[in-house]
């Protein structure tokens, strides 16, 4: 039997190889794509320790965080393909009208 | 079905009415809702009546208004027989005034506002003297305070009708600052504010001292003393007085129902209704007797030598409200409120009359007017009767209260009971001489105006003398309630209010009581024929008179100056401060610091501290990251 | 100890993989190696008895999510992102702060504790099948949000739309 704190480890991995990609890659989509590696991470996470507590809300949640996804990803491509058209562009450093 | 609560919430529907609809859907026809609010609370008050005097005293708690911790309060409704006879007074003058005022105010701009004013003021007086607890009285106090100056700059274009609402509001917080410490004092003493405990319970408190700005004193005295602060701003007693007579700025119907007839007796009536606290302390008994006395002389003599027709009904209630308080003074609450009850009658009567002749001849200078008597006979023939009512002329209702009061200043056990008396019977000559002053200066002899102002003389529609002539019924029965008993009457009204106010004692002798009566009668007689003969018969003696002691004159013409001291002593040291004070310095200097100078620090710091704004996504993601960080380390170190 | 043979394979895979994913140059590249990486999750949910949960990870993370991606890879220029450098000028600063999360965090884990197990054991899923458990409990207690994740994604496709359609008038 693998021990839950494995798991815990391996989504924690995930997550922080997502957070090192959404803080330093300056294409917009490869950010999103570390957004979804965390949202899986957190996934990885839920569904672990819904086993191993035998309860299967864990996963219910999980299911919402899939929905969610989804939706973020909608949303979050449309503004990818709007900025594409205003700025010809698709590196987030190029683009910072909202400086102070 | 509990009827009585219908008759203060009839009038303030009749405000709502008014006040959202009257400009745009009632327009002239504002005064129905009023008025037949105004006339279905009298129809339930005399049922109510007729309730008390079957017995049924009603004390109940409606609604639970506040609670915090020990202070309780309840929205209820004492039901007595004192209630009883304002309920009466109130809206029975109430509804004579409404349906005077559709022809006085025929034609007003602001006709809707007034009936809406009207109906509020109504409210909140049903609510004073129905309420059972002492939170409940200073609503409906303070509400017909704001109403009261609400219609006396009704016509608030006029800048004298605006000064005279805010003098009137300006002076009544003097004694209303006074009144509610006496509601604090009350709550702290007993607990609770409400009357029945409070008065069941205040003997054991007889001989407590309590520290009030470094002085022992008597705690009952104190409390006594404070509520009467209040009843002194609201009555216009001495020392502050001076906002009555400039309150006859406003409408005349107003001056009638708010100024003589309801709310400045709500200081009688606040005096009779703590009774039990009054009666436990001689020494504010003595200063209510003295203030009262005092009151009620200046006044008269100020009202010998004023020519504005008002103002001399207005010093008039002065002192006659005098009268009540030397009456509560002396212990003998039930004259008190008899005088009242006919002073309502008469006083009204009078103001609403003097308002037809203004509403005829446009002014209020009696000294331009004169031999109305033929062009507005039905007006004459009941000032007439105010007057003699008024005067303490026998038979009428102005000589039954009248002389029960000078009676019982007489034969009560108060050390102060034969000065006031003195001072009393002073007031019987002056009373008869001031009203038939005017009378007759107003009525006799010829037209002083000017040609164009004859032609325009004409008798009050029937709307506006009917209810004159209602009132003036009243005025000639209503002391018929209380004939004393030496009299061979049954004296029932002091017999009715006994459960309230109980029973003063007095040591005097029938005699003694025939004799005090026929020595006011005669001395008013007198008064009554010295002004006819000084404005009738020899009308060149008191311009004699005046010349001849011009010192006299002056002061009471002036009205013994009281304004002017005011005006030095308290307005010019306020407006001094204000102006060097506050204005050049905590005004200038630190208010419009802190204001100018807070907005000026964030806008310094937020300049720093837009550098963090780049902008880039990144460094918002970084942030996040180190805050997340920071969070979780603290957590995991010190937790 | 066939199980933890297994673990130690798919938990390799997915970091390398997840790294990989990031560290790509050409995105296409990197959606297609995140195709892979969602199998190998939808792996792991298998052994833990999730069946469910890894065919919907399949169908919608991979069939999906990952092909919106590829068509929005496809409308931008590929060409010129080759060229220029992948990482913002700082990404030391955000590799630290990473690094720094997963310390405290991997610190943070010694101290979790696991509540007292519930009523849904591996015999009881067994015999009720996964899906049915998961639904039955889907459509009673998590009703309500079931039916605000609905809103949601409606709220988020008209979103879409309106952001992404080109201008009638200009």
């Amino acid at each position: 039997m693998v021990p839950l704190s494995w798991y815990m480890l391996l989504s924690l991995a995930v997550f922080t190889i997502g957070v090192f990609g959404f803080l330093t890659r300056r294409n917009i989509i490869l950010m999103f794509m570390s957004i979804e590696l965390m949202l899986n991470a957190v996934n990885i996470n839920l569904i672990a320790i819904s086993h191993y507590m035998q309860d299967l809300r864990g996963q219910i949640l999980a299911l919402f965080i899939i929905a969610v996804a989804a939706a973020e990803a909608a949303i979050g491509l449309a503004i990818v393909i709007a900025l594409f058209r205003n700025k010809a562009t698709a590196h987030v450093d190029e683009v910072q009208e909202l400086k102070g | 079905m509990k009827l009585y609560v219908l008759i203060p919430f009839l009038p303030l529907a009749a405000f709502i009415i008014n006040i959202l609809l009257g400009k745009e859907v009632l327009r002239n026809k504002a005064h129905w809702p009023s008025c037949l609010a105004i006339i279905g609370s009298f129809i339930i008050s005399v049922i109510t009546l007729f309730d008390v005097i079957n017995g049924r005293v009603i004390n109940e708690d409606l609604y639970t208004w506040i609670i915090s911790g020990k202070f309780q309060v309840s929205i209820g409704f004492l039901v007595d027989q004192l209630t009883a006879v304002m309920l009466i007074v109130v809206t029975c003058v109430g509804s004579l005034i409404h349906i005077y005022s559709i022809g006085y105010m025929h034609g007003d701009k602001g006709y809707y506002r007034f009936f809406a004013y009207m109906s509020l003021f109504v409210f909140f007086m049903l609510m004073l003297v129905m309420a059972n607890n002492f939170l409940l009285l200073y609503v409906g106090w303070e509400g017909v305070g704001l109403c009261s100056y609400f219609l006396i700059g009704f016509w608030y274009e006029k800048r004298a009708a605006a000064d005279a609402g805010k003098k009137a509001f300006i002076v009544n917080r003097f004694g209303d600052f006074g009144f509610a410490l006496g509601i604090f004092m009350i709550f702290l003493t007993f607990g609770t504010i409400h009357y029945a405990p409070v008065f069941s319970e205040v003997k054991n408190f007889v001989g407590h001292t309590v520290n009030f700005l470094g002085f022992e004193v008597d705690l009952i005295t104190l409390i006594a003393l404070l509520l009467f602060c209040g009843a002194v701003g609201k009555s216009a007693q001495i020392p502050l007085h001076v906002w009555l007579p400039d309150a006859m700025e406003g409408p005349t119907p107003v001056s009638a129902l708010i100024h003589a007839a309801t709310m400045v007796t709500a200081g009688v009536f606040m005096v009779a209704r703590c009774n039990a606290i009054f009666s436990l302390s001689p020494d504010a008994m003595i200063v209510v007797a003295i203030v009262g006395a005092i009151t009620s002389l200046l006044a008269a003599t100020i009202a010998c030598v004023q020519n504005d027709i008002k103002r001399i009904i207005a010093y008039s209630t002065l002192s006659h409200l005098g009268m009540m308080f030397i009456a509560c003074g002396v212990g003998a609450y039930a004259a008190g409120v008899f005088h009242l009850y006919t002073h309502a009658f008469f006083k009204a009567l009078l103001f609403l009359a003097a308002g037809s002749v203004i509403h005829a001849v446009v002014h209020n200078d009696i000294q331009r007017m004169g031999g109305l008597k033929k062009y507005m006979p039905i007006t004459y023939a009941v000032m007439f009767i105010g007057a003699l009512s008024a005067g303490g002329i026998p038979g009428l209702a102005g000589f039954f209260s009248k002389d029960e009061i000078i009676w019982s200043a007489f034969a009560s056990h108060s050390e102060v009971g034969k000065f006031v008396w003195i001072m009393l019977t002073a007031v019987a000559f002056f009373t008869p001489f001031y009203s038939f002053r005017m009378i007759f200066l107003t009525f006799h002899g010829k037209f002083r105006g000017t040609h164009h102002e004859e032609h325009h003389l004409h008798e009050s529609p029937n709307v506006m003398t009917i209810p004159l002539m209602i009132l003036a019924a009243g005025a000639i029965a209503a002391g018929w309630a209380g004939i004393p008993s030496v009299l061979g009457g049954g004296a029932h009204f002091a017999h009715f209010l006994e459960p309230v106010v109980g029973h003063p004692e007095f040591h005097g002798t029938h005699a003694q009581e025939f004799g005090v009566m026929g020595l006011s009668t005669t001395i008013a007689l007198i008064g009554l024929v010295i002004a006819f003969v000084f404005y009738i018969r020899k009308t060149d003696i008191p311009v004699m008179l005046a010349r001849k002691f011009k010192f006299f004159y002056v002061v009471l013409f002036n009205k013994y100056f009281v304004d002017e001291l005011y005006n030095l002593i308290i307005i010019k040291p306020t407006f001094w401060i204000a102006r060097k004070f506050l204005v050049g310095f905590t005004d200038a200097k630190i208010i419009e610091g802190i204001v100018n100078g807070v907005p000026k620090a964030i806008g310094v710091f937020s300049n720093k501290l837009r550098r963090v704004h780049t902008g880039i996504v990144h460094h918002y993601g970084i942030f996040m990251a180190a805050g997340a960080f920071f969070i979780i380390l603290y957590v995991l170190l010190w937790r | 100890m066939i199980l933890e043979l297994f673990f130690a394979y798919f938990a390799f895979a997915i970091i390398v993989l997840s790294i990989v994913v990031i560290t790509r140059r050409n995105p296409v590249h990197s959606v297609l190696w995140m195709l892979l990486l969602f199998f190998h999750i939808a792996s792991v949910y298998l052994f833990l008895n999730a069946e469910f949960m890894a065919a919907v990870q399949l169908i919608v993370y991979a069939g999906g999510i990952m092909v919106l991606f590829l068509f929005v890879v496809l409308l931008v220029h590929i060409k010129e992102e080759i060229k220029i450098s992948k990482f913002i000028g700082a990404w030391s600063a955000g590799f630290t702060f990473a690094a720094a999360l997963f310390v405290v965090v991997a610190l943070s884990l010694r101290s979790f504790v696991v509540a007292p197990p519930g009523k849904y054991t591996i015999e009881l899923i067994q015999q009720e099948t996964h899906t049915k458990a998961l639904g039955k409990l889907l459509y009673t207690e998590f009703l309500f949000p079931f039916e605000i994740a609905a809103l949601i994604l409606t709220v988020a496709i008209v979103g879409a739309l309106v952001l992404a359609k080109r201008r009638l008038k200009s």
